[in-house]
């Protein structure tokens, strides 16, 4: 067992897959001598030497196109996009070409690729390294899409990730990154992709979230247990597909659901989950299902002030928390 | 190549005749792919095709009733089970695919097949074929600044036929030729007459020496004449002026090779007509077959969306 931070715990990762499997290899920009510009790669180069580290020219189209081609030869690539507010040029070949190469080819060929895209604000990112872009992903079939909180979940599902047999959007919160620690064992273990797991048991109201919301929730949940509210805080881990049945599990026994999401609230994950407890939990409902997030602006300001405002925190949660109680 | 152009046009026909949805032909292209084809080893080499590559798919021995079934959704159908539109999905015995009808796509996915073969230490060469049109895609250049950075064992084979749908080559590019952008990416690019299957041959096989001794990509440039409209749904008339058609049509690479064939003494006329018939025979015991067969159940389109077994390495 050792102590880690979620970067750490993500580096750790890719180094003992690539040590395990010789057809995993790295690509992306400055991954190599650099280590990433979040260190996520940092010395793998020196171990694994440029034809397994690849840093690739500044093009995201294609690090992902030759990422799936590398796949569908018998590689399995983890491309790096360096922020996910620059996967646009690559989605074409991420939403428009990997997800239906097992489809499209009726079961000839897979594309066993891993697409590590660190996204999220709270960084001081302003509009163009703040950006969460889960949503795109998440609403195509033949895409699963994994969003770790946890330095412990982050390594056992990059591990499921690289080792699955179709595309991995591999979704790290760059908040989360140095901010969160936990203690990861060193043996090697897989959590399997659309499994939600209960980070905090409770009673009274179930907050839905992932990323770097389910920590700002799990703070607001000790906050309403000294008001004497008992919350439950369920944390999604992926994204696609949803576990509707943890959900509903969850939802049906406290009767009251908050989800809390750091993206555009509409047509968003957030729009899924209610749906799927207004469709599944109806009759055991003690109150309306209950949405916090951010403004309908773009994401997100660069001035301090404004991106406080934008953000969830634990104060706007445990506020949603006490108004969804008290009814 | 005429059996490729009889079924071809076998094609158009079945549908004019309402029974395949869509088609795009290679009319006019035949040569430069059975010719490049010719100079490859389908036991190892990859193909990454668009969907105007019907003689290369015959080249590598697809048989008429497996295009056909394509064609026309029929459940056997090799390639996607009818799930795509005909010429996309993957061959099932030689490394041919194509994953969908997005222009240019295939080009970075064939860098990152030819990476794998160099990181595998395979000698296999992957040759991607794409249009004129899609020379313009902001893919086809990152596919060959990276292919050319790694010195990787692929080939860029385009089909130069001067048209983008209705779109000509002069609103393509501002350079004479395709080839000639091969110098901004350190490797060489040649153009050739794409209805000469002797000098198609020749430089296609000297790209794949250097590919496999690992001395790099080749861009290579066929100029060819696309007979027909863009596609079944597409007028030509519309875009092309009269002389143009004309003209064109003395390069269809059919007549010019049997005519160089009989020139040479090689061919005579009666021969050159009994492959013909033989041809049509062919396409007619084809199309008798693959009409009378089923369409896929509606149950089938749940397979494949996902590894259901959610198996892992
Ligand atoms: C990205 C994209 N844009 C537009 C189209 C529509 N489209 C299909 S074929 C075509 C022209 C392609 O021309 P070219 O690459 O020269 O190939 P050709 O058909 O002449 O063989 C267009 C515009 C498409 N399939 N993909």
């Amino acid at each position: 067992m050792t102590e880690r931070t979620v970067i750490e715990a993500v580096r750790a990762t890719i180094q003992a897959e690539m040590r395990r499997d010789s057809s995993v290899i790295v690509l992306g920009e400055d991954v190599g001598i650099r280590g990433g510009v979040f260190l996520a790669t940092d010395g793998l180069i020196d171990e694994f030497g440029e034809d397994r580290v690849i840093d690739t020219p500044l093009a995201e189209s294609s690090i992902c196109g030759i990422a799936l081609g590398a796949a569908v030869n018998g590689m399995r690539p983890i491309a790096e996009i360096q922020f996910a507010d620059f996967v646009w040029p690559a989605i074409n070949q991420l939403v428009g070409e990997a997800s239906k190469v097992r489809y499209g080819t009726n079961g000839v060929k897979t594309a066993p690729m891993t697409v590590r895209v660190p996204y999220g604000g709270g960084v001081r990112g302003g509009l163009y390294h703040s950006q969460s872009i889960e949503v795109l992903f998440a609403h195509t079939p033949g895409l699963s899409v994994v969003a770790p909180a946890t330095p412990f979940d982050a390594k056992g599902l990059l591990a499921t990730a690289i080792r699955t047999n179709d595309p991995v959007i591999f979704l790290e919160h760059k908040r989360t990154y140095r901010l969160v620690k936990g203690d990861v064992p060193d043996a090697d273990y897989t959590i399997p992709i659309g499994k939600a797991e209960i980070k905090r048991p409770g009673t009274d109201l179930t907050i839905i979230a992932y990323g770097l919301m389910l920590h700002y929730a799990l703070q607001a949940a000790d906050m309403a247990a000294a008001n004497g509210i008992s919350v439950e805080v369920l944390d999604l881990r992926t994204l696609r597909p949803l576990d509707e049945d943890a959900i509903v599990e969850s939802v049906s026994r406290t009767g009251k659901a908050l989800i809390v999401q750091e993206d555009t609230l509409s047509v968003s994950i957030s729009s899924e989950v209610a749906a799927i407890i207004g469709e599944r939990c109806f009759f055991d409902l003690d109150g309306p299902i209950t949405r916090l997030g951010p403004p309908e602006i773009p994401p997100m300001p660069f001035s301090p002030i404004q991106e406080a405002a934008f953000m969830p925190s634990p104060d706007k949660i445990l506020a949603a928390i006490t108004k969804l109680a008290e009814i | 190549m005429v059996l490729s152009r009889h079924l071809d046009e076998r094609v158009w026909l079945l549908n004019r005749q309402g029974k395949a949805a869509i088609a795009a032909s290679a009319q006019g292209h035949e040569a430069a792919q059975l010719a490049c084809i010719e100079a490859t080893d389908p036991s190892k080499d990859h193909y990454l095709i668009y969907y105007r590559q019907f003689a290369a798919m015959m080249a590598l021995g697809t048989e008429p009733e497996e295009m056909l079934r394509g064609f026309l959704a029929k459940t056997d159908d090799p390639m996607s089970g009818a799930r795509q539109f005909p010429l996309h999905g993957a061959h099932p015995r030689v490394d041919l695919f194509n994953f969908s009808n997005v222009i240019a796509t295939q080009l970075p996915q064939a860098a990152g097949v030819a990476l794998a073969d160099k990181l595998k230490g395979s000698d296999a060469v992957t040759v991607v074929f794409f249009g004129d049109g899609a020379s313009s895609q902001g893919d086809t250049h990152e596919a060959m600044n990276f292919a050319g950075i790694h010195k990787l064992p692929v080939i860029f084979f385009c089909e130069n036929n001067r048209y983008a749908i209705s779109v000509p080559l002069e609103k393509q590019m501002g350079v004479e030729s395709v080839a000639s952008r091969a110098v901004g990416y350190g490797f060489p690019g040649v153009q050739v007459d794409g209805t000469d299957v002797g000098a198609v041959y020749e430089v296609t096989n000297v790209a794949i020496e250097r590919a496999r001794a690992g001395d790099g990509p080749t861009l290579i440039e066929a100029s060819v004449e696309r007979l027909l409209p863009h596609t079944t749904d597409d007028d030509h008339t519309r875009y092309r002026s009269s002389e143009d058609i004309v003209q064109m049509l003395n390069r269809d690479p059919i007549r010019i090779l049997a005519e160089l064939l009989k020139r040479r003494g090689q061919l005579t006329d009666s021969g050159d007509e009994e492959i013909h018939a033989l041809a049509k025979k062919r396409v007619n015991l084809a199309t008798d077959t693959v009409d009378a067969e089923p369409y896929p159940s509606v149950e089938s389109m749940f397979d494949h969306v996902i590894d259901s077994s959610g198996g892992h390495s």
